[in-house]
C-alpha cells in the first residue's frame, strides 16, 4: 500500500472511531508500554509509515516517517556524521521515532543540548476529526502560527497521529572524552553547577554512590584543555561510550540492578532545577543532566515524593512500575489542567487518541 | 473538506467589537488603577497607535500601565467582563504590527512591570518582568560571566515579554537557539485572569508541554507576566572571517560546505553586493565593493577552540571559490566586520525614503535560486532590492526599496513583498523567520497554510480563549479573509518606526 493510501487509510479509521466512540491505541515499537498510564482502545500500529523522506545534511533537517525504526535513522545520519542530540533512550531494539517523540524522552545530552521538542521543526499529523495538518516546516526559524508541532513532544499521542516529522540534527562531536571522580551528593551537586557556569564542552553527567563522571563533547582542542582543568580519572573511550549508552537504556547496575527495575520497586524520575539540593528521600537514588533529573528507586509513598520533589522546585514522575492507575504524572494546577483539557478538546474532540495515556481524562 | 469545521465564530469572520462603552471600561479601569495609569485622552494615545511597523496607525480607546501582576489581572478580568479586546505591548519595536492597537480595544502595555527581579550566577537563569529590556538582562549578567543568547538586532530596545510572543531569533541563533531554546518559565495570566506557568524551573514539566505554544503565540493566548530565562557563560573569545564571492552561488555553496562540515559557527552572515555597498558608504567597514557576496563567518568558545575553527573554516572558504578571506585581528575589528552587517536597515533607509523588510526563511539550499528570482522581481516590478541573509540558518531579509510618497510605489513593494513570501513557501521555507505575523503577513498565513490547519490555529486559540478577546486579528487569517485573498491584497509591507534602534 503507498503511504497516501495508508494515510487516507489511517484518516478513515480515525474519523470512525470518532463517529463511534471507539478509543484508539497508538504505538510505534511498544518499547516504552511501560511508560505514562495504561493503553487503551484497538491498536493502530504506526510502523507500517516508515522510511526516511528527506534528508540533507548540510540543511541540517531529516524528515523521516513515524513508523521508522531509531535504529535505522540513527545509523542513517551516522553514516552522514550525524546525530538526534537530544539521544534519545530506545528502551528495546523496536523503537521509533513517532514514539520517541510521542514519548519526549531524551538522553544524557539533554541538559547541553535541548530535549526532543527542541530539535522539532515541524511534523504531519491526523488529528480526532482525521484531518490530514502539516505544522511548522523543514528549516530553522519558522514563528509562522503556533508551533503546535513542539507541543506532540511529550504529548504520549494524545493530541494525534504523527504521521512524519522534521527534526534537526547535529554534527556528532569530533572529540569525546570521560573522567571520573570520587565525590559525595552535596559536593557533586555544587560542583555540577559551578561548572555549568564556565564555559566547559560538558556534555553529559552522572552521579551515583559516590562517584561523579562527566562526557566532554566538541572540538579537539576544547576537549583536551577541559581534561586539563578539570582534573579526575580519564575513562577509557570504550569503556565510557557503552557507561553512557547503559545508562541511557536504563541497563545499567543502578537501574537494571537487585534495587532498583530486577525488584519491580517503583522507579521515579524526579525533574529539579539543577541548583536543587539532595532530595533527602529513602530509596537508591542516580542523578543526572547536571542536577536537574534525579532517579529515585523508592518504595515511599508517591505523597511523600511528591511533596518533597514539589517544595523542592520540581515535579515527580512515576516512570516505571509501582501502581499505573492513578497519578502517574505530577498532578496540575486547576487552570493548567483546564488549559490542558481544552487543548485535548481542540485536537481529539471525541477522545480517540490513547486516552487517559497521560492524566485521566486527556 | 465540506463537513463542520467546529470552529469558533471569530475563525470565520472577524468578529465585531463597535458595541465595546468606552466610558463605562474606563470607569471600570479607573477602579483598579490609579488614574495615571489609565490613558484615555488622544493626546497621550498618540505614542501608542503603532509598533515598529508604522505606516498602519490606529488609536486604541485606552491604554492602561499595570505595574503588578494582580493588576494585570485585574484588567483582563474587566475586559472578559465587558468583552473588550486587549493588546499586550512591550517596547513596541516589533516589525510585523502585532502590538498594533485595537480600535475598540485596550492596549496592555508591560512596560512598567520592569523589574530584575533575581539573578542566580548559580544556577545560570534569570527571572525578569516582561518589560525588561532584552541587553538588560545580558548587562545585568555580564559581572557573573552569564549572559542571555538570544540577540535580536533590536535588544537595546526591545523587551523580554516581547521576545517571548515573538519567539525572537538574532545573528547567534545558529548555535544558540531562538527565544524557546533559552526559556525555562514562563508564568502569564489568561484573559479570564487565572494565573498560569508554562515551564518549569527544572527541564521540563508535566502535561502537555505549552511553552512552545506560548512563545511566539504574539499576545493571543495569555498575558506574560514573569520570566525565567537561562544564561549562558560568555565565550572567553569571539573572531570573525570575512570571505568574497565573485557569484552569490559560490556564497551559499561555500555556506552548505561549512555545515556540511560538521561546524556550527556562532553566527553565519551574508550580503549582496548592493547590499555591501550600501552599508560600506554609510559605516566604511572596509567591505571589499567588487564581491558579488560576502559572508560574514563568527566562531567563539576557548581560545583552542577558536583557533581550530576559524582554521577549519577558512580551509572551506577558499575551497569554495572565495576571492578574499579575512581574520579579524582583534575585538576592534571583529566589531567593524559586523558593524556593516548591522547598518543594513539604516543603510537602505539613508539611500531611499522607505524600504520593506521581508523575513522569509527557506532550505539553504535554494539560496542561489532565491536570489535570482528577486533579481528578476527586481526588472519585474522596477523596483530595487537589496539583500542580507542570516544565511547559517536560511532567514532572508531582503529590503524592498521604494518611496511611499510616490503614487503606487507602496502597493508595488507590498506586491513585491508577497511574492517573496510566496516564492518563500514554494521553496519549502516560511513566510516568517522571527518578525512575526502579526497583521503584516496575515494574508500570506493563507498561502502557507490550508483551511484545516488555520482551523486548527483557531481551536488552540479557543482552548485559551474561548471569546477570542486577546490581540484578535492578529497572526492568524479568518477563513474568510483567506477565501478573499488573491482577490484582494491589504496592507503588508511598512516603513519602519524607530528608525534609530539597529535592524539586522
Amino acid at each position: 500500500m503507498s503511504v497516501d493510501d495508508l494515510i487516507l487509510q489511517w484518516s478513515e479509521r480515525v474519523r470512525e472511531a470518532a463517529a463511534c466512540g471507539q478509543a484508539l491505541c497508538l504505538r510505534g515499537g511498544g518499547t516504552k508500554r511501560f511508560y505514562g498510564r495504561p493503553e487503551q482502545g484497538k491498536l493502530l500500529d504506526t510502523r507500517a509509515c516508515r522510511g526516511i523522506i528527506n534528508y540533507e545534511p548540510s540543511e541540517l533537517v531529516v524528515t523521516v516517517r513515524a513508523g521508522t525504526p531509531l535504529v535505522e535513522l540513527e545509523a542513517a545520519l551516522a553514516a552522514q556524521g550525524q546525530m538526534l542530540a537530544f539521544e534519545p533512550p530506545h528502551f528495546g531494539p523496536g523503537a521509533t521515532i513517532g514514539g520517541c517523540v510521542a514519548a519526549g524522552l531524551a538522553g544524557p545530552r539533554r541538559a547541553a543540548v535541548g530535549g526532543v521538542r527542541d530539535f522539532i521543526l515541524g511534523v504531519r499529523m491526523i488529528d480526532g476529526r482525521g484531518e490530514v495538518l502539516r505544522f511548522g516546516g523543514e528549516v530553522m526559524k519558522n514563528v509562522a502560527g503556533y508551533d503546535v508541532s513542539r507541543v506532540l513532544a511529550g504529548s504520549l499521542g494524545t493530541l494525534g497521529l504523527i504521521v512524519d516529522v522534521s527534526l534537526k540534527v547535529l554534527p556528532r562531536p569530533v572529540a569525546e572524552a570521560s573522567l571520573r571522580f570520587e565525590m559525595g551528593e552535596a559536593a557533586a551537586l555544587h560542583q555540577l553547577n559551578v561548572w555549568g557556569g564556565q564555559p566547559l564542552p560538558i556534555s553529559a553527567s552522572v552521579w551515583h554512590d559516590g562517584i561523579l563522571e562527566l562526557r566532554l563533547s566538541g572540538a579537539a582542542a576544547a576537549v583536551e584543555a577541559a581534561i586539563g582543568r578539570l582534573g579526575g580519572e580519564r575513562i577509557p573511550d570504550a569503556v565510557a561510550e557503552a557507561r553512557w549508552r547503559a545508562l541511557r537504556e536504563h541497563t545499567d547496575s543502578f537501574f537494571a540492578g537487585a534495587q532498583c527495575l530486577s525488584s519491580q520497586a517503583p522507579l521515579w524520575r524526579l525533574s529539579l532545577p539543577s541548583d536543587a539540593l539532595a532530595i533527602e528521600l529513602d530509596g537508591a537514588q542516580l542523578v543526572e543532566w547536571g542536577g536537574a533529573q534525579r532517579w529515585l528507586c523508592s518504595g515511599l509513598s508517591p505523597e511523600v515524593i511528591r511533596a518533597r520533589v514539589a517544595a523542592l522546585g520540581g515535579h515527580a514522575t512515576l516512570f516505571r512500575n509501582g501502581v499505573r492507575e492513578g497519578a502517574v504524572f505530577h498532578p496540575l494546577t486547576a487552570p493548567m489542567l483546564a488549559l490542558q483539557r481544552n487543548l485535548k478538546n481542540a485536537f481529539d474532540p471525541a477522545g480517540v487518541f490513547n486516552p487517559g495515556r497521560l492524566y485521566e481524562g486527556l | 473538506m465540506g463537513e463542520q469545521l467546529d470552529i469558533p465564530g471569530y475563525g470565520r469572520i472577524e468578529r465585531d467589537f463597535s458595541r465595546v462603552d468606552a466610558r463605562r471600561l474606563v470607569q471600570a479601569l479607573l477602579g483598579v488603577l490609579p488614574a495615571a495609569h489609565v490613558l484615555h485622552d488622544p493626546e497621550d494615545l498618540r505614542p501608542y497607535e503603532c509598533d515598529g511597523m508604522a505606516a498602519l496607525r490606529q488609536l486604541p480607546l485606552v491604554v492602561v500601565l499595570p505595574d503588578s501582576e494582580a493588576q494585570v489581572v485585574d484588567i483582563l478580568k474587566i475586559c472578559a467582563g465587558q468583552g473588550v479586546p486587549v493588546v499586550a505591548r512591550g517596547a513596541g519595536t516589533g516589525l510585523s504590527g502585532g502590538a498594533q492597537p485595537h480600535r475598540f480595544g485596550v492596549v496592555l502595555s508591560l512596560a512598567r512591570l520592569n523589574r530584575i527581579i533575581a539573578i542566580d550566577a548559580h544556577a545560570r537563569r534569570a527571572v525578569v518582568q516582561p518589560g525588561v529590556r532584552n541587553l538588560a538582562i545580558s548587562e545585568a549578567a555580564a559581572p557573573l560571566g552569564l549572559y542571555y543568547a538570544p540577540d535580536p538586532s533590536s535588544q537595546i530596545a526591545c523587551t523580554i515579554g516581547g521576545n517571548v510572543a515573538e519567539n525572537s531569533g538574532g545573528v547567534h541563533c545558529l548555535k544558540y537557539g531562538l527565544t524557546i531554546h533559552n526559556l525555562l518559565k514562563v508564568r502569564g495570566v489568561t484573559i479570564c485572569g487565572d494565573i498560569v506557568e508554562f515551564g518549569s524551573l527544572g527541564l521540563d514539566a508535566p502535561g502537555y508541554d505549552l511553552l512552545p505554544l506560548v512563545t511566539g503565540s504574539e499576545g493571543m493566548l495569555a498575558v506574560v507576566t514573569e520570566v525565567t530565562v537561562k544564561l549562558t557563560p560568555k565565550p572567553q573569545l569571539a573572531q570573525c572571517l570575512l570571505a568574497a564571492f565573485d557569484d552569490v552561488v559560490k556564497a551559499g555553496d561555500a555556506v552548505a560546505g561549512i555545515i556540511a562540515a560538521g561546524i556550527i559557527p556562532a553566527g553565519l552572515e551574508m550580503m549582496d553586493q548592493p547590499a555591501t555597498a550600501a552599508v560600506e558608504e554609510f559605516v566604511h567597514a572596509g567591505y571589499p565593493l567588487e564581491a558579488q557576496a560576502i559572508l560574514l563567518c563568527e566562531s567563539d568558545g576557548t581560545p583552542e577552540e577558536v583557533a581550530e575553527e576559524v582554521g577549519r573554516v577558512r580551509a572551506l572558504l577558499e575551497q569554495s571559490g572565495a576571492t578574499e578571506v579575512r581574520v579579524s585581528r582583534d575585538e576592534a575589528e571583529r566589531l567593524r566586520f559586523w558593524a556593516g552587517r548591522k547598518a543594513a536597515f539604516p543603510a537602505a533607509g539613508r539611500i531611499s525614503p522607505d524600504y520593506y523588510c521581508m523575513d522569509g526563511t527557506i532550505p539553504r539550499k535554494r539560496l542561489g535560486e532565491m536570489l535570482k528570482a528577486i533579481q528578476a522581481m527586481e526588472k519585474k516590478y522596477a523596483m530595487r532590492c537589496i539583500n542580507v541573509f542570516h544565511a547559517g540558518d536560511g532567514n532572508l531579509h531582503p529590503l524592498i526599496l521604494f518611496d511611499a510618497n510616490k503614487p503606487g510605489d507602496q502597493h508595488t513593494a507590498e506586491a513585491f513583498g508577497a511574492e517573496i513570501l510566496e516564492l518563500s513557501v514554494a521553496l519549502g521555507g516560511t513566510i516568517t523567520g522571527e518578525h512575526g505575523v502579526g497583521i503584516e503577513k496575515i494574508n500570506q498565513m493563507c498561502s502557507q497554510f490550508a483551511t484545516p490547519e488555520i482551523a486548527a490555529f483557531h481551536r488552540v486559540k479557543a482552548a485559551f480563549d474561548p471569546a477570542g478577546l486577546l490581540n484578535p486579528g492578529k497572526a492568524i487569517p479568518t477563513l474568510n479573509r483567506c477565501a478573499e485573498y488573491g482577490r484582494e491584497r491589504m496592507g503588508a509591507g511598512q516603513p519602519v518606526a524607530h528608525p534609530d534602534l539597529p535592524r539586522f
